[in-house]
């Protein structure tokens, strides 16, 4: 089963793909969201420098890293040094 | 609290279902004919829409539920026209039923033109029968499914562009459209038809995305269901969504116009459906 230590089981990316597709797509609506809901209230200039919207920004750049480790990078973004 | 679910596929659940949904404060539900999970014969269609006059309002009887229903052809199951014929042909003896409220839920799935004829075709069944049916000269009240994900927006915009095609004939005030989401909801509330928000985490609304909606559109003819069907899908979803709005403070007369008195107004437009809305008072 195991093809090496690092590929999903036995699934190709495509099915990777295929099955997590909606779930992620449905989270990042859901951060949309978020963010839009936080805008929309009040004081919500005062937490523009809040460190935890920062991080949610961080985050997304990280994303967008083309390489591997995302998740880990953005654990570490949250954690304590 | 006391709900009305607007949309709710009962003949896919359970009959502690029913009890479930007693308990927790729903007075009514409201099931528009759908998709079986697999397509059906137009003789199969005639024992579904038996099922949804007959026998759901005996077993929602039994818990003290009112149970309405919706009669058509799915979208899903609009592609054969040959099919599609013969079940229409079906439909106006069930308009009739003590039940029905209206056609539902029509509407496209994945926007072809064989769906847009039969979405035609029932509403000019629903707006024949504004000479036969209890409301007198309006045409019947329609229910209206939305496609799914990426065919949604597209599809919301033919639905809303066939409506408008039948000029005076139809009242925008008497159409709900269901399943809005961020990119649809302004484009049905601002042609003056009723929405519905369904909450299926996944592939359509949360009970957050659900609440920030009614707050940037108005809770004014709006909707929230849980769909509940034979899919992965939850009752109660309906009543979570009322929890976060109660989270965010909003107070039980907002509440109750989302969750009972808004379905009970559109609904309440066809004689048929008794449940009258409810209003609180403090008292002194």
């Amino acid at each position: 089963m195991q093809k090496s230590q690092t590929s999903p089981g036995d699934l190709t990316a495509a099915e990777v793909l295929d099955t997590y597709f909606l779930e992620a797509r449905a989270r990042l609506i859901e951060l949309a969201a978020t963010l839009d809901r936080i805008d929309r209230a009040a004081g919500s200039q005062a937490v523009q420098s809040d460190a935890r919207l920062q991080f949610i920004q961080d985050s997304l750049r990280i994303l967008q890293r083309p390489q591997p480790g995302r998740a880990k990078a953005v654990q570490e973004l949250y954690s304590l040094k | 609290m006391f709900f009305i679910d607007p949309h709710i596929h009962m003949v896919s659940r359970t009959t502690a279902d029913y009890e479930m949904l007693a308990l927790s404060g729903v007075v009514a539900v409201s099931e528009p004919a759908f998709w079986a999970g697999f397509d059906r014969s137009p003789a199969g269609f005639v024992d579904y829409f038996r099922q949804l006059t007959e026998f759901e309002p005996r077993r929602a009887a039994q818990f003290g539920i009112q149970h309405y229903s919706w009669i058509c052809l799915n979208p899903k199951e609009a592609q054969d026209l040959g099919k599609a014929r013969e079940v229409l042909a079906e439909i106006p003896k069930f308009l009739s039923c003590p039940s029905v409220l209206g056609i539902g839920e029509i509407g496209l799935n994945k926007n072809t033109p064989n769906e847009a004829k039969v979405f035609q075709q029932h509403v000019q069944i629903a707006i024949d029968a504004a000479s036969q049916g209890p409301s007198g000269a309006k045409h019947a009240l329609i229910l209206i499914h939305t496609p799914h994900l990426e065919d949604k927006l597209k599809g919301t915009r033919m639905i809303l562009e066939m409506l408008r095609d039948f000029g005076s004939a139809i009242d925008p005030a008497r159409v709900l459209i269901d399943h809005v989401e961020e990119h649809t909801i302004e484009l049905v509330k601002d042609a003056g038809y009723w929405a519905g928000m369904t909450i299926y985490p996944i592939s359509k609304a949360t009970p957050a995305r659900a609440v920030d909606m009614i707050e940037m559109y108005g809770p004014q003819r709006l909707c929230v269901n849980a769909a509940a069907d034979w899919g992965i899908s939850d009752p109660l979803n309906t009543h979570r969504t009322m929890l976060e709005a109660q989270r965010r403070g909003h107070r039980l007369p907002e509440l109750l116009q989302v969750f009972h008195n808004n379905p009970a107004e559109f609904f309440g437009q066809n004689p048929k459906f008794t449940v009258q809305p409810i209003k609180v008072q403090l008292l002194p």
